[in-house]
């Protein structure tokens, strides 16, 4: 085959094996990778309980990876979820999707556990179980000072994916997390500390020139966007830059969600951070983008905190410190756990108690909860379960459990939307409508209205189940399309494969991960938004107000969903599409 | 009630508008929208058709037209030359591929890629060009009897107005590219009998007057309400005077230390609300919004003081910009990347031609603009649009763009008349 090995491994924890899988050129067509090919394992496993030992986390890369197309050198990670019992996935950047590639593997399925910790060691047809107790309880910075990777992809978890954190994260090459769901945790509750690749081989590519002009095409889309390269572009700014214009939009959640407007943002934006910092730019193996930014000041050069991370631990929890917010972003890395979750959490906390932070009680309660202590003990379970704990749900701004990013839904009612559908909980990436609602990409819609979103809505999430399959980046889709991608995956497979083609695939991966969600009884009772979103207004400026949503219009919007993808109207998947679509279907 | 109705009638209506499609007859845009139910601004035949590309593709909207003179008759000539395709006519070198018209304008560059051209109007045809590219032209002929070409459709996946964008984006690339070819075979001495005759039928829709200057606001503007409405009223008649279509170009003034430009993708006849306020010591990257030209902005203020730019898509500036002496062009060892690569000085009279590519690429125009403005208030770049710049306001810009469009209109004008004599003399002796 072009593009993919044809080769996947298999590793079984409690029985200290490993296997090689073969899978059928068309099941690999069918699901082509990274999110998708994920979800193919995951399926039949979908109706366990998400620590149970069979239960597999799978790492998979996608056609393109390790081949010259642009921003292809990421991964996508693959489970249930212990903080929200659906599908688990985060797509993974860095190197380590480059190096498995080039190790001759399409993925690993890791099941079973271990009875004490291991670490992963694949150089290139070889994998080795190795040891890792003496690495067990260290921060992942010092387990990449421990086992100085090089040129090797690592990831690892840190102490909350031992202390069952269920929004521990797993962190790539040190710069890199794989943040959300809790995946880190998938990981400790397998006793497995890191995940080691390097690999020599390369990528079989049908036809070089074909795929040289589908990545000048993309080039030449990329330079052209300025949310991407422009001189505020996240290629010079980082994703930071999109803090002012949350503010600016009156979307930026503050106070846990209480308004939509932070009266110190101006403060707190990235050319703040740029001059106090001097970031440098930095990006994932096979990127031309380089969003990811590492603080120049002081030298050791900590991550620069993603735009969701400078929102949250700002805004959200009530600080207006730079400073802390670089801390909390590197202790949070360093402990594994996800920046959005754990200040959604904290600020779920601060509301509840009504206790505000001081720089000092905010890192101390980011530990506590790593490291099982206190009151962490409790906020570790994520803030929906410790409101509903507590006695007040309403407090826990979360959708299916998963926390929300820094997008409040009152000012773009597509990410109202698609925070409700999407298969992952409150997320964003899935439909990722700040493409067209704040981007203006491919064209503007009216944020203001969910006239015509819930089939954009659906396109989008197919469009974007094929960028994490293939695996590529979505900050690249703000500016090239599936069109182009397209052109790429065909001349590295020598398949001929469409958009349209591509985006059928999609729609496969989705239904795919709804049967796997409706097997844990998710329907539509957990499509929703937390109720303060339509009874309470956010803060609007001089020239428009934002209200509450409405609550009739967003249940139209969400039936018109379930029809266009082909739901029952209470948001479950049905047999006759299941099979149109070849998937398997229960019972 | 699907609630994509206004926003079909909004798009049918800025068609029209632009002259690009008739308001009446079967001539008048066909635009359909779907989110849990399909809907139509108007009936039609071709519904049916149109009907199975909706279930065939993942899509939200789909524009169908058929042009207005005279780009009904520039496109259905592209058209037919793209279906005989290279090896089968003289014109293997001229921009086609077999099925493919390949226009070398910016935008389409960098944005269509290609114009695929399919011979019959049925969906299984339709889709499959569709499922490749953002549009398809239909030029049926014999396969169709009852079927009048050509027509542009044009999916979207978010809104009808990707349908506007593209098929204006097609009406402008094919218009550029006949006349541009039309030119580059007089002067090779291979223009035939039709082509003559495409410019013929197209030339009494082409104003040849002086045009009029219009009256915009004066300079210096008191402040931010001021700009927006100067930014506004500019914006407007660079539209309605046809320097540009709807969705391109882009417009900034500078003042208090903060530039106001448009937003990406604004449409230059919309503005209010789509103006990004950039502080120039970049103490916020609101801008991310702002045009793909910003950084090309920013450093022509910055290296000329100005105030006021505008940036327009004048149809004969580009074409003039694209015109190169045949066997110059051919000997030329970057004749594939004149757009980033052209070596030789070039300007139409006085206005400089540069090349560079949209945005902040390494052969971006960000890098050769700017410069070019210390010589010039007013740049063209290549196979892209022109430039103008004010002290104050709009006003000379404006006029500035419109005298330039003129000229190269009236100086292609004049080359084709000379070079047609020329060729019928050949012709005929």
């Amino acid at each position: 085959m072009y593009g993919w090995t044809g080769k996947i491994a298999w590793i079984d924890l409690t029985r200290q094996k490993t296997n090689t899988l073969s899978l059928s050129p068309d099941t690999y067509a069918r699901f082509l990778g990274g999110k998708g090919m994920g979800g193919f394992f995951l399926r039949p496993c979908a109706e366990l309980a998400w620590d149970h030992p069979d239960m597999p986390v799978c790492l998979f890369t996608g056609p393109l990876t390790a081949t010259i197309a642009p921003t292809s050198g990421r991964s996508h990670m693959v489970s249930l979820s212990p903080l929200t019992g659906l599908v688990a996935d985060a797509s993974m950047g860095g190197k380590i999707g480059v190096q498995l590639k080039r190790a001759g593997w399409d993925g690993l399925v890791i099941t079973g556990k271990s009875k004490c910790p291991v670490g992963i060691e694949i150089q290139d047809s070889r994998i080795t179980l190795m040891p890792a107790a003496h690495l067990w309880g260290l921060p992942t910075n010092m387990v990449h000072d421990a086992l100085s990777p090089g040129r090797a992809g690592l990831a690892c978890i840190g102490p909350a994916g031992e202390n069952g954190v269920r929004f521990a994260a797993v962190i790539v090459d040190r710069y890199h997390a794989a943040g959300r769901t809790g995946l880190g945790l998938n990981l400790g509750t397998k006793k497995i500390k890191y995940i080691r690749v390097s690999g020599t081989g390369s990528t079989r590519v049908k036809d070089p020139d074909r795929l040289k002009q589908a990545r000048a095409d993309i080039f030449r889309l990329t330079a052209a966007s300025p949310a991407l390269m422009g001189r505020f572009g996240f290629s010079c700014m980082g994703t930071g830059a999109m803090y002012d214009l949350m503010d600016n939009r009156c979307m930026m959640p503050t106070d846990n969600f209480a308004a939509t407007r932070f009266a110190f943002a101006g403060q707190l934006n990235a050319h703040a951070y740029a001059k106090t910092y001097a970031p440098k730019k930095h990006g994932c193996k096979g990127c031309h983008i380089l969003c990811k930014k590492i603080a120049g000041q002081p030298s050791s050069g900590p991550a620069m905190p993603e735009f969701e991370t400078m929102s949250h631990f700002t805004a959200l929890v009530g600080c207006r410190d730079k400073e802390l917010v670089m801390r909390a972003n590197q202790l949070c890395n360093n402990l594994g756990m996800d920046t959005i979750s754990a200040a959604s959490v904290l600020a779920c906390f601060r509301e509840i108690t009504g206790t505000n932070f001081t720089p000092r009680s905010l890192l101390n309660m980011l530990e506590e909860i790593a490291l099982d202590r206190g009151d962490g003990k409790a906020l570790k379970n994520g803030a929906a379960a410790w409101a509903q704990s507590m006695g007040t749900p309403g407090a826990a701004m979360a959708v299916k459990g998963l926390d929300l990013p820094a997008y409040d839904p009152r000012g773009a009612y597509g990410m109202a939307l698609g925070f409700a559908m999407s298969t992952r909980g409150g997320c964003h990436l899935r439909a990722y409508p700040i493409a067209h609602e704040i981007l203006r990409k491919p064209v503007a819609t009216d944020r203001f209205s969910f006239s015509g979103k819930a089939r954009i809505i659906k396109i989008a999430e197919d469009l974007n189940a094929v960028v994490d399959s293939l695996t590529a980046c979505k900050f690249t889709f703000f500016a090239a399309g599936l069109e182009e991608y397209a052109r790429a995956i065909s001349a590295v497979t020598g398949k001929d494969f469409t958009a349209q083609d591509l985006l059928a695939t999609g729609e496969k991966i989705v239904y795919n991960e709804r049967i796997i969600n409706s097997l844990n009884k998710f329907d539509a009772r957990h499509d929703d938004l937390p109720e303060r979103f339509f009874k309470q207004p956010g803060t609007g400026c001089d020239q428009f107000s934002v209200p509450p949503i409405d609550r009739t219009a967003f249940l139209a919007a969400r039936q018109a969903y379930y029809a266009v993808r082909e739901l029952t109207q209470t948001g479950l998947p049905v047999r006759e599409k299941a099979e149109k679509l070849g998937l398997e279907w229960h019972g | 009630m699907n609630g994509m109705d206004d926003l079909l009638k909004k798009y049918a209506k800025k068609l029209v508008d632009a002259g690009l499609a008739t308001a009446r007859g079967p001539g008048a845009p066909l635009m359909g929208g779907l989110d849990q139910d399909l809907t139509w601004n108007r009936s039609a035949p071709e519904i049916p058709v149109l009907e199975q590309v909706f279930l065939q593709l993942n899509i939200n909207s789909l524009a169908f037209v058929r042009p207005a003179p005279p780009y009904d008759r520039i496109i259905g000539f592209l058209a037919d030359r793209a279906l005989k395709g290279p090896g089968r006519t003289q014109h293997e070198d001229a921009g086609f591929s077999r099925g493919k018209i390949m226009p070398q304008d910016c935008e389409t560059r960098t944005f269509l890629h290609d114009l695929p051209v399919v011979e019959s109007f049925d969906a299984n045809t339709v889709c499959r060009a569709l499922k490749q590219r953002k549009t398809v032209i239909v030029q049926a002929k014999g396969k169709n009897e009852n079927f009048q070409g050509p027509a542009v459709i044009v999916p979207g996946t978010v809104s009808p107005e990707q349908g506007f964008v593209h098929i204006s984006s097609v009406c402008f690339a094919c218009f550029v590219k006949f006349f541009s070819d039309y030119l580059s075979e007089l002067k090779k001495g291979c223009a035939d009998r039709e082509m003559d005759q495409v410019f013929d039928q197209a030339l009494p829709f082409l104003q040849t007057d002086t045009p009029q200057t219009p009256h915009l606001m004066p300079g210096p503007f008191a402040g931010e309400k001021q700009v927006i409405a100067a930014m506004d009223q500019a914006g407007r008649q660079i539209v309605a005077d046809g320097l540009v279509d709807s969705y391109f170009g882009n417009i900034s003034f500078c003042t208090n230390n903060t530039l106001y430009i448009s937003q990406t993708g604004a449409p230059l006849d919309e503005l209010p609300g789509c103006i990004d306020p950039v502080p120039l010591d970049g103490s916020s990257s609101a801008g991310i919004t702002a045009s793909s030209e910003l950084s090309a902005h920013l450093e022509t203020i910055a290296r000329t003081g100005c105030r006021a730019i505008l940036h327009g898509h004048p149809r004969f500036s580009v074409i003039g910009s694209m015109d190169c002496d045949p066997e110059i062009k051919a000997a030329c060892a970057f004749n594939t990347r004149c757009h980033t690569h052209c070596p030789v000085p070039r300007a139409i009279k006085t206005t400089p031609i540069v090349p560079g590519e949209v945005g902040t690429g390494q052969f971006g125009l960000c890098h050769t603009l700017p410069r070019a403005f210390e010589k010039s208030d007013t740049v063209i770049v290549y196979g892209h649009g022109i430039f103008a710049t004010g002290k104050t306001d709009f006003i000379k810009a404006f006029s500035n763009m419109t005298a330039v469009e003129h000229l190269c209109k009236i100086h292609y004008i004049e080359q084709v008349r000379k070079l047609r004599d020329i060729n019928h003399g050949n012709r005929t002796s």
